[in-house]
């Protein structure tokens, strides 16, 4: 029958545009809080200065060899932000120092996520002895002293790029194991899961069709937080001279900023601005998770 | 549909218990025979702790007993992972509070199509309908007519009696033999519930459905249910067809729950004190004997059983037709009627 | 005959950002001591806002208008004072949901003595807590569960707790909004047992809300049956649930089976449709879309309550006064 293939095409066209309108929806409920939406312009404006580093501010501006300013000069109209002590911008620093921060950010944040997100499934899904061994170890890295843990495997497997990436995903995942395990357990116990198990649904089906869904926004609303840790941790990590040497991010700044006593010195210009911009994004993260949790999370929503 | 004959699902001898964390065990199901075939009704009556959610849920495979089996066709039902996939597209569930048995983020069609996805049912379907035409006609025998224009509903947009028809369709959509329906109407309004009591007779109508109906409502068994069985303390402790149940009750429980039933006069309410006990504490003898009015009243002592009452337990009511109750005073009566 | 409560013409309407939307619409009944009243209807026909207003208790975003009297005078208009002393002494509620309504970490006993204390401060410890064992013997429990917390008690059990406290600074008028609902029938058939003896032994009066008419029609002396913000029919309560006038009554009592009826075996008794949404309601009597008896003028004519000429009314142009 031709009208019923025709129905079904025009079902999911409708599909579609439901989908649309709940976007729609969202969109406008974040829209209404005045926090989230400078969040995401200060952001929205970091990833793209980020994004177009080599067209704003040429890449040998970052080597020493081709500096071109003085000693720590403070600002003036070529340098806008002055200069570091090998006589390079200090604003070409801090822009490509943007680019390696967000990027570490957002992949470490990944990595956390998925860590986070499989955990904290299936220990709140199949309980059991796997569950509760899955549960021990979550609590085991949330106690353990996240910042020496961090130290440590970064001085074990070595300074780079990646190795930091990996180092901050792998200590920060406990925290959004809780959070999912947590919902996981309730969701759980709903009727329309017994309702999957009757109708025959195995695990995986019941975990993608409807724990998972259900548990999304949450771990959505949960990224951005973790991305202005990601980030804060980023930046300790290279402060402390942990970080890949090879490239600039704003924890290196700092760090270089501090080696060379740009405090005693007066050079605030080496100082502030990596750590204005350390503190605007990490902000602007957490401005825009909680503004996501309020959109995503109904019963917060209700309870305004 | 129905073209094997009869199907029955049978407990025998069932029991289900939990554990607690170190605490007593608690025999929530506690040796029940009850069997429900296609084409009929049957009506699982009883007090909230009486056990008759679990003994749905273990006749669905939920539950594992700790004794007694549960049998299809005669065949014990198999716990594999196969022996379940094939048990479900043969007996489903329609479940209680419509608002929480669907998922909300789900259409009505996704809800519906669950099943028939996830066993591929739209490749083995006889006359080669697609995805959307089972769940369309699966729609229209819950009543939902046109079905189209349900598809892209979520649940909330809905009453609370098309939810429930929805639910009754994902079931439908598997072409089961049985149904097992906990508290289908307990939730909805008076004058939605009647519409859906209709529907379930329809579908034993017209698809030769066996319906297993778990409720505390004796009107509503009185509406529809061919037979009856009354649930106390993991117990059946009184079982018939529904005429004989609830026209001569024969179990003091079962009197004294028709008694209280506010639209009938003619009996003199006998309001039982206390409420149904723990199930970690099953007394001794006929689990009811501490709140029975015939032991109170002393009549179980004029015909000489009150101590069987307290210390004699009583068997396992047998499945299947006819009506049986289980207690010392009524046997004793009946023995010396003969 | 004075009236204990007297509601005359009373009307609310919720202001929302959509418009207004009608949940009463011309509600007027009455209450004597010692006269226990059933207010019938299904979710949404606004029999729980009605109850709402008679102690002020509707939210800010309703408009009432019409008379809600107490003892003669208007509930919606006195002074907070008079107001705070009505919900103490003059009527109480019970609510449905006894287990939300109790604090789960004060003993019993202690919340309902709170009401006591706050009214009658001078009153000995001593003489609080005999009368607290009083009241919980009023409802039917021992006067040592007065030690114990919630969670210690069944749900019948608390609804019981629920009932003593609102007893507890001896109302006049008991308004019970649901009380037995999500109650076992045994447990519902002892509660009820309860607010029975209540009645008669203390000469209150009743108002009781339930979805369930067969239990209204076993307890009340009075029935009214709402549907959509109005009063369809009202009348002596045996009369109302056996032979209702209004084809919506009728359809209400039809599906609570007499068990015993064979008119009832196998054919259960219901309505299509739904209720309507108030914010749209259909013109005319509203019941018109689902009415097994409608004619022409049904959607055009809504219908005032009318009298048949005896003790009963119905809002229906089928029924004629005698």
């Amino acid at each position: 029958m031709s009208t019923a293939s025709a129905t079904r095409e025009s079902a999911r066209a409708l599909a579609r545009d439901r989908r649309r309108q709940a976007w729609s929806r969202n969109w406008r409920t974040f829209r209404s809080h005045r926090s989230g939406l400078i969040g995401l312009a200060i952001l929205t404006g970091f990833a793209v200065v980020a994004v177009l580093a080599p067209l704003i501010a040429p890449a040998e501006g970052l080597e020493v060899t081709k500096a071109t300013g003085g000693v720590l000069e403070p600002p003036s109209s070529e340098y806008w932000l002055g200069t570091d002590d090998k006589g390079r911008s200090v604003l070409t620093l801090l822009i490509w120092g943007a680019r390696i921060s967000l990027f570490v950010g957002l992949a470490a944040t990944v990595i956390s996520m998925v860590i986070g997100t499989l955990i904290g499934l299936t220990s709140g899904y199949f309980g059991g002895w796997a569950g509760a061994i899955l549960f021990r170890v979550t609590e085991w890295f949330l106690v353990i002293p996240f910042l020496p843990l961090a130290i440590v495997m970064a001085t074990v497997l070595g300074r780079s790029l990646l190795n930091i990436v990996i180092v901050i995903g792998v200590t920060s995942w406990p925290g959004t194991a809780l959070l999912i395990r947590a919902q996981t357990l309730t969701i759980r116990e709903r009727p329309y899961l017994e309702r999957a198990r009757v109708l025959g649904a195995g695990p995986s089906h019941q975990i993608r069709r409807h724990i998972l869904p259900n548990v999304m926004p949450m771990v959505f609303a949960n990224t951005t937080l973790t991305v202005a840790v990601a980030i804060l941790t980023e930046t300790t990590l290279s402060f402390l001279g942990l970080g890949d040497p090879t490239r600039v991010s704003w924890g290196s700044m700092l760090d270089d900023a501090f080696s060379v006593g740009a405090i005693t010195t007066g050079a605030w210009w080496f100082i502030v601005p990596p750590g204005v911009c350390v503190v605007l994004v990490v902000l602007s993260f957490t401005l825009v998770g909680q503004a996501l949790e309020e959109v995503l999370n109904p019963r917060l929503g209700a309870g305004r | 549909m129905t073209e094997t004959g009869t199907t029955t699902l049978k407990a025998r001898g069932l029991s289900i218990r939990f554990q607690g964390r170190g605490g007593p065990v608690a025999r929530a199901v506690d040796g029940v025979d009850l069997s429900i075939a296609t084409g009929e009704i049957v009506a699982l009556v009883g007090e909230s702790g009486s056990g008759k959610t679990t003994l749905a849920r273990a006749l669905l495979g939920l539950e594992k007993p700790a004794a007694g089996e549960v049998l299809l066709d005669g065949q014990p039902l198999e716990r594999t992972a196969r022996g379940l996939r094939s048990f479900r597209r043969r007996v489903q569930l329609v479940l209680q509070d419509p608002a929480g048995a669907l998922n909300p983020r789900h259409t009505v069609y996704e809800s519906v199509a669950e099943g028939i996805r996830l066993h591929r049912l739209e490749s083995s379907d006889s006359e080669g309908r697609s995805e959307a035409q089972l769940v369309a006609a699966a729609l229209s025998s819950a009543g939902l007519r046109p079905p189209e224009r349900l598809f892209l509903r979520y649940p909330h947009e809905l009453s609370g009696g098309q939810r429930q028809r929805v639910l009754i369709a994902g079931a439908l959509a598997m072409a089961p033999q049985l149904l097992v329906a906990d508290e289908p109407v307990s939730s909805l309004d008076a004058s939605i519930r009647g519409e859906i009591l209709a529907l379930l007779l329809n579908l034993r109508e017209t698809l030769g459905l066996g319906v297993l109906v778990v409720t505390h409502d004796l009107g509503l068994a009185w509406n529809i249910a061919d037979r009856i069985a009354v649930m106390y303390l993991g117990r059946v402790v009184e079982a018939g067809p529904t005429e004989e149940v609830l026209r001569d009750p024969q179990h003091p429980y079962t009197r004294a729950l028709l008694s209280v039933v506010p639209e009938i006069d003619q009996m003199e309410p006998v309001v039982l004190h206390g409420e149904v006990p723990d199930p970690t504490r099953i007394p001794p003898g006929c689990r009811f004997h501490p709140r029975c009015p015939a032991l109170a009243d002393g009549a179980a002592e004029a015909a000489g059983v009150a101590d069987d009452c307290r210390r004699t337990a009583l068997e396992v009511l047998p499945a299947g037709g006819g009506h049986h109750v289980s207690c010392h005073l009524v046997a004793a009566r009946q023995s010396s009627q003969r | 005959m004075t009236h204990l409560l007297e509601l005359d013409d009373v009307s609310v309407t919720y202001v929302t950002a959509g418009g207004d939307v009608p949940a009463v619409r011309g509600v007027s009944l009455s209450v004597a001591a010692g006269e226990v009243v059933g207010v019938a209807g299904e979710s949404g026909c606004g029999k729980s806002t009605v109850a709402a207003t008679i102690l002020r208790l509707q939210p800010p975003s309703a408009r009432v208008t019409g008379r809600v009297l107490f003892e003669g005078e208007d509930v919606q208009t006195m002074k907070w004072g008079a107001l705070r002393a009505l919900r103490w002494a003059g009527a109480s509620m019970v609510f449905q949901g006894a287990l939300h309504s109790l604090n789960p970490v004060q003993r019993v006993g202690a919340q309902i003595s709170e009401p006591i204390r706050l009214h009658e401060p001078d009153l000995s410890d001593k003489k609080v807590e005999t009368r607290v064992g009083e009241l919980l013997e009023q409802v039917g429990l021992p006067r040592q569960r007065a030690r114990a917390y919630p969670h210690q008690l069944s749900g019948g059990q608390r609804q019981r707790v629920m009932i003593a406290m609102a007893l507890a600074c001896r109302p006049r008028l008991i308004v019970a909004d649901e009380p037995t609902t999500a109650l076992d029938v045994m447990v519902q058939a002892q509660v009820l047992h309860v607010l029975q003896g209540l009645v008669s032994d203390l000469d209150v009066g009743l108002l009781m809300i339930s979805h369930d008419l067969s239990v209204l029609a076993d307890l009340c002396d009075r029935i009214a049956v709402m549907y959509a913000g109005r009063v369809v029919e009202h009348g002596p309560a045996d009369k109302v649930f056996a032979d209702p006038l209004h084809p919506y009554a009728g359809a209400l009592s039809a599906s609570f089976p007499r068990i015993g009826d064979v008119a009832a075996r196998y054919a259960p008794a219901g309505l299509p449709g739904d209720p309507p949404d108030p914010a749209e309601l259909p013109s005319g009597c509203s019941f018109h879309p689902r009415c097994p008896k409608r004619f022409d003028d049904c959607d055009k004519v809504a219908p005032e309550l009318r009298s048949d000429g005896t003790s009963r009314a119905a809002a229906c142009l089928l029924v004629e006064p005698r």
